[in-house]
């Protein structure tokens, strides 16, 4: 693809950016990824799904992961939420290693995963009801996460009662409940459309600017990825291996205008150069597909093309 | 007639309207009454008797008789050559084809007419006995089968220790344990019981074990990330989570118990429906058969409708137009 405007290096930050990145890389560790690995035994012999990953995420910072189709991201987020498990290497909760599913890292899946037989307000309890809070409290607390999601009117609303922007706020607070030391989301807003989808950046951004979380965030959408992350883990395919760390140089607080600046379109065309490259390796190396133009003898409007 | 109409009575996977969906239901039980009907009040559809009204000549034919169609034929043709008096009759079915209004008159008099001897039983305490046969045998196969379903759906371990040797018992009919469940039980109810609970109770376990495997596993990983462990997995997620479906489940197997009745009811001494149709068959009342054969269909359908409107009102968050 080639760029009609002249692009600055996404590598280039302004002070105020570099000075927000020195001070985030101050903060301690939340989550620390060494050596991870992981193979899947089938009928077809053993596939490398993840190789060798290595990576930090300090407090209270939001990365984003994105990477090719079938690169692994939905293996790593899986390993770190603990349901599926590493063949090599160790993942690091505030310095402890971590094994198995737990609270303390909430999961946002892609599909909706509210419980249907509860109301709205139920399914925010069920974590806090397993932390062992008393009915009042839980209710209580829950009460407060749903107001900070913006649905309060539907607290006694069942799940297949809402659209699914709601859900997947629900499916937020429901996380956010149990104050988890990292939020873990795969592809949280993948089965929206376009407007719900950027309506959920927002809320998603405002809820992390105000409460303090650590959010590691999967999409396969660039400008997703841009627009919610301090630094993009880019992954790539066959055995899934970090590519690239990027550290986006578009200043915070974001806003839907800053998807044209400069420096988001350069860190866009740098994305765009380390998932679609030039050259693709295997297939066909032509974007086109093999077509000839099929009009009736009788068409009854002239080309345009 | 334009395409639209045709359409909206056959679209592949399509709902039919309300209206259409009741107008539907209704031909379904209108259409087997009018066949039935046909051939009931047509004399020259089947038919294949005649009922003597006049026997005439012929000497062992009797006012009300009814013989084959042939040998009235024969007999008639043989009195006329023999310039004797032609016997008259009408076209008839055979006794055991009672006309609907016959039948229908049945629903009431098989229930008003008193028993002939005195340790028979009314046609209502008969069935009572059968609804009781039923219940006890469903409950106590649903008591067990339930958890152990659902045990054998969550967990690998209890899939692997109870489903083989089930899944090889239920192919033993249950009718062949009749014999063996008098020996053990005694001639009453409880070898009936049993029948009913050895024919249910095998499917019940692997039915119940498959639904509860269709549980979205997405949901026990959502849970565990919200700090679930093995108790709260398996009694606030799985058993919430494949209630709605178990419940059709059972209703479904309720419906295969009621078919082991009739087996279950001939074991030891004949009781309940069994008895009055095998009793009414002997007397060739078979009005009253047909009769309490369709009111066991009756009982089957408003039970299972009467559940069915249940569940609705149980799980409010399943939503609706999911058949059973
Ligand atoms: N349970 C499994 N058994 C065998 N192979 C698996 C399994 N799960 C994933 N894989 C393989 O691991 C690789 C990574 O899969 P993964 O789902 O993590 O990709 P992804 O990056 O999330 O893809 P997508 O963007 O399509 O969601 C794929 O090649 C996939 O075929
Ligand atoms: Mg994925």
């Amino acid at each position: 693809m080639k760029h009609l405007l002249d692009l600055p290096s996404y590598l280039e930050q302004d002070d105020e950016v570099r000075d927000r990145f020195d001070r985030l890389k101050q903060r301690p560790v939340a989550l620390s990824v060494e050596h991870l690995g992981k193979e899947f035994e089938t009928p077809q012999g053993s596939v490398t799904a993840l190789q060798d990953i290595n990576f930090k995420v300090h407090k209270r910072e939001f990365v984003c992961v994105i990477g090719p189709s079938g690169c692994g991201k939905s293996t790593l987020i899986r390993i770190l939420a603990g349901l599926e498990t590493q063949t090599t290497g160790e993942v690091l909760l505030d310095g402890k290693s971590v094994y198995g599913p737990g609270p303390d890292r909430g999961m946002v899946f892609q599909g909706y995963t509210l419980f249907p037989w509860l109301t709205v307000h139920k399914n925010v309890m069920f974590g806090l009801e397993q932390a062992g809070r008393g009915k009042d409290t839980a209710a209580e607390e829950a009460s407060q996460w749903i107001d900070l999601v913006g649905l309060a009117k539907f607290e006694k609303s069942y799940p297949h009662q809402l659209s699914g922007g709601m859900k997947q706020r629900v499916a937020i607070a429901r996380a956010l409940a149990n104050q988890p030391r990292i939020l873990l989301m795969d592809e949280p807003f993948g089965a929206l459309d376009a407007q719900t989808r950027a309506k959920m950046q927002s809320y998603l951004m405002e809820i992390w600017q105000n409460i303090d979380i650590t959010v590691l965030f999967i999409t396969h959408d660039l400008d997703e990825a841009i627009y919610l992350a301090d630094r993009i883990l880019v992954l790539k395919a066959h055995p899934g291996e970090v590519q690239e760390i990027i550290e986006v140089p578009v200043p915070q607080p974001r806003s839907p205008e800053q998807l044209l600046s400069p420096e988001f379109l350069a860190t866009k065309k740098r994305l765009e150069d380390l998932i679609h490259p030039e050259q693709e390796e295997e297939g066909t190396n032509s974007d086109h597909l093999n077509m000839v133009r099929m009009v009736p003898v009788d068409h009854e409007v002239e080309s345009v093309f | 007639m334009s395409k639209k109409p045709a359409m909206q009575w056959f679209a592949p996977h399509k709902e039919l309207r309300p209206r259409s969906k009741l107008v539907m239901t209704v031909v379904s039980f209108l259409l087997p009454i009018l066949l039935w009907c046909l051939f009931s009040y047509v004399p020259w559809l089947w038919h294949p008797k005649v009922e003597i009204n006049e026997p005439g000549s012929v000497s062992y034919f009797k006012s009300g008789m009814l013989v084959d169609r042939e040998l009235f034929d024969k007999e008639t043709l043989k009195a006329e050559q023999a310039s004797k008096a032609v016997p008259q009759g009408k076209p008839a079915n055979p006794i055991y084809l009672p006309a609907p209004h016959e039948v229908g008159e049945a629903f009431y008099t098989a229930f008003t007419t008193p028993p002939k001897r005195r340790t028979e039983k009314w046609l209502h305490e008969s069935l009572w006995n059968s609804v009781q046969v039923i219940f006890w045998g469903f409950f106590l196969s649903s008591l067990i089968g339930v958890p152990l379903g659902i045990l054998a759906g969550t967990y690998d371990f209890f899939s692997r220790l109870f489903e083989p040797f089930i899944e090889f018992f239920r192919y033993l009919p249950a009718p062949a344990f009749g014999a063996l469940a008098v020996a053990i039980l005694g001639i009453h109810h409880a070898p009936k019981i049993a029948i009913i609970f050895i024919g249910t109770f095998f499917q019940q376990v692997l039915v119940i074990a498959n639904t509860t495997r269709k549980l979205d596993p997405s949901l026990l990983e959502a849970a565990q990330t919200l700090g679930a462990k093995n108790k709260a997995l398996l009694f606030r997620v799985v058993v919430p989570g494949v209630l709605p479906n178990l419940y059709r489940d059972m209703r479904i197997l309720l419906g295969w118990a009621w078919t082991y009745l009739i087996v279950a009811e001939l074991i030891g001494t004949s009781s309940g429906i069994t008895w009055f149709i095998t009793q009414q068959a002997r007397y060739k009342n078979f009005d009253n058969v047909f009769a309490a054969i369709m009111i066991i269909g009756i009982i089957g359908l408003t039970t299972d409708l009467l559940l069915a409107w249940l569940g609705k009102r149980i799980f409010p968050w399943q939503r609706h137009g999911v058949r059973a």
